[in-house]
């Protein structure tokens, strides 16, 4: 996995709230056995019309919202399924950050665990940046702030371990791996407190 | 004397390998790693790039459910695949499967089916223990008492290399369904109630415990309806304390411990219930006397209203957005809706106990002639089951389809897809725009409600066919 420490781009806007996993990468989609490649299917219902062609009412076919790495969407974006296909799909359509003042908590999870920054905002701050499309932001994660054109900046809590494998790119298998002396002591604990009786 | 616990925290404290602190999350051992075709193949191609195998393959167990047709295969033994990509994603997990010695419940078995289905029916689902699933629906093992959740793919690889996740530990929030449930009002619409009522973010961040006398009237195959759809509100998880019901359904199961191992266990799965005055984050009073059979009305699962009530007006730009898509009336109620499609089945709604609600009401009737019936049963012992009962028969006569067991149109990744337009009543779990087939429109209810739905070519209110059945 990349470092992640900065992104820098324009805002691009999808207000709706609840915006599903189903509506981020439909079922139909996920016959596949590789992440990669998921993009062209991102939003495919909503993206596209039904002769393929783009839908000219979706927002992020507009064209200030094209090239756009920052996503502002409504509460309680990616619930729903627990599909990494939605993650996947994001990053190869070119999203590296979606921000929202609710995310759903599997999505999250597995964004985080992709290099796709979930950012949970207040909701007066989130409000503001859905009133303001394709503003430029800067978002550090190392200083967990989002720069706003005027000076302004935003701060941002983020998962502290996910955000330092992210830092240095690294995932977090190895971390797991490095705890398999714990993994054998705590299985003996169990299998012996089993044999007295007392089951863990 | 320590604090008293909830549920949740005895069987989160008893899995713990490393403790969380302010810089990481807790180390949480998971017992049981239940995978399927759709979700594993990436997780398995992470182990091989990296040498390594699976830890605990006997902690592991695997089926075909989600791209597998329903259908029977032709005279050559040749499924009928929906498209060639499903076919190899299959063959991927047998592959992998026996690459790294994980016993596949696969199209050979006698016990292939909805991973959520043949957990419990397996008695591999235990009370107390963690069970974990690249599948959003693994709350349903939390009617067992045991902390079920979905993961992501890359956390399907971490199980399967070191059988532990990484987790912060969740809120707690306490769902207390008081007084009964009234009759004809079953464990499906309870659950959309309820999600109606704390909306479908409500439990984000949090282990909802079901309590109360309405829960703990309910039989297991209810109590799995209703966890199973706990991540329709957000929640990483949904548990139910194990009691008598838990203990004497799970008896004699193939898994399940045996002889003194089973009566230990017991004594310990009584212990494992919230002690008097654990404080949870957050507590919710349902009244059950007050639930109605619910169905919904819009494009999420929090969009649910009794059948009978009028379909509120939209509040907002959403709301709206799901009037028009699900082509739905303020002020109207759904009861009365013309509908194309019934779908009966899924880990929700697919059990024995459901297909015979259905079949109780098919009895001696006809599906409507412009709608098309299926019913898919959860899982091949399900199907063994209900067969052995003549259920088949009903549901045939009745001018239903009966098929082979999986997850069939409840994701419709499998070909059983609605087209567009089409209004399905389906005893699933989402009914998120295109869930169905593109363009197509979904209406979540329970068995009963579809069966009667089926007959009357409308949605119909179950109860007028019970009542003359009793009669």
């Amino acid at each position: 996995m990349n470092a992640v420490t900065r992104i820098h781009s324009r805002s691009a806007v999808l207000v709706d709230e609840n915006i599903d996993t189903d509506r981020i990468i439909p079922a139909r989609f996920l016959t596949t056995t590789t992440r990669s490649g998921l993009g062209r299917h991102c939003f495919s219902d909503w993206r596209y019309l039904p002769d393929g062609s783009d839908n000219p009412a979706f927002a992020l076919n507009q064209p200030t919202a094209r090239g756009c790495s920052i996503l502002v969407a409504g509460r309680n974006f990616g619930c729903g399924s627990s599909r990494e296909h939605a993650p996947w799909a994001l990053l190869d359509y070119g999203i590296e950050a979606v921000l929202s003042c609710e995310i759903a908590d599997i999505f999250r999870s597995n964004a985080l665990k992709n290099g796709l920054l979930a950012i949970v905002l207040s909701e007066a701050e989130h409000r503001w940046l859905l009133d303001h499309p394709g503003i430029e932001l800067a978002i550090d994660l190392r200083t967990q702030t989002i720069s706003l054109p005027d000076g302004g900046r935003i701060a941002f809590e983020i998962d502290a371990f996910a955000r330092q494998c992210l830092l240095e790119g690294v995932d977090q298998l190895g971390y797991l791996l490095a705890r398999s002396a714990q993994v054998d002591a705590y299985l003996q604990r169990r299998a012996a407190a089993a044999s007295a009786g007392v089951a863990a | 004397m320590s604090a008293p616990r909830t549920l949740f925290e005895k069987v989160w404290d008893a899995h713990l390998v490393c403790a969380q602190t302010s810089d990481t999350p807790a180390v949480l051992f998971i017992d049981l790693h239940l995978i399927h075709e759709v979700t594993s193949p990436q997780a398995f191609d992470e182990l091989r790039a990296r040498g390594l195998g699976v830890r605990h393959p006997e902690r592991t167990l695997a089926t075909l459910d989600h791209s597998t047709p329903t259908l029977p295969g032709d005279a050559d033994g040749e499924r009928p695949y929906a498209t060639p990509a499903a076919k190899a994603q299959v063959e991927q997990l047998q592959a992998n499967c026996g690459e790294f010695g994980v016993h596949l419940h696969g199209w050979d078995s006698s016990e292939r089916g909805i991973v959520h289905v043949i957990g419990p029916e397996l008695g591999a689902t235990l009370p107390g223990s963690t069970i974990v699933c690249g599948d959003s629906h693994t709350s349903t093992h939390g009617a067992f008492g045991a902390l079920a959740f979905g993961i992501g793919t890359t956390e399907v690889g971490h199980v399967l290399a070191s059988q532990c996740l990484l987790q912060s530990k969740p809120k707690t929030m306490a769902i207390e369904v008081d007084g009964a449930l009234p009759a004809g009002v079953s464990a499906k619409d309870l659950i959309l109630h309820i999600i109606g009522q704390i909306g479908i973010a409500g439990g984000t961040g949090h282990v909802i415990e079901y309590r109360g006398a309405a829960i703990r009237a309910l039989s297991m195959e209810e109590r799995m309806t209703v966890c199973n759809m706990s991540i329709e509100a957000g929640a990483r998880a949904g548990m139910i304390a194990p009691d008598e019901v838990t203990f004497d359904w799970l008896t004699g199961r193939p898994r399940v411990p045996r002889g003194a191992a089973w009566d230990g266990a017991v004594v310990h799965w009584r212990t494992l219930a919230s002690d008097p005055g654990a404080r949870f984050d957050q507590t919710v009073h349902i009244d059950a006397g007050k639930v109605r059979p619910t169905v919904t009305w819009g494009t999420h699962p929090g969009m649910a209203i009794a059948l009978d009530a009028p379909v509120p007006a939209a509040r907002d730009a959403v709301e709206q957005r799901a009037l028009d898509y699900m082509q739905a009336h303020s002020g109207r109620a759904m009861l009365g809706t013309r509908v194309d499609v019934v779908f009966v089945g899924s880990c929700t709604n697919g059990r024995l106990s459901d297909l015979r609600e259905v079949a109780a009401i098919l009895h001696g009737r006809r599906v409507a002639s412009h709608v098309r019936m299926l019913v898919v049963p959860g899982s091949e012992s399900v199907r063994r089951a209900a067969e052995a009962e003549g259920l088949h028969h009903t549901i045939l006569a009745a001018g239903a389809q009966w098929r082979l067991p999986g997850c069939s149109m409840c994701i419709a990744m499998n070909g059983d897809i609605a087209a567009k337009g089409e209004l399905v009543v389906s005893t699933s779990n989402r009914n998120f725009e295109g869930r169905q087939g593109q363009g197509a429109r979904t209406v979540l209810a329970s068995p009963a409600v579809a069966a009667a739905s089926a007959i009357a070519g409308h949605l119909a209110d179950p109860r007028q066919y019970l009542n003359e059945a009793a009669a």
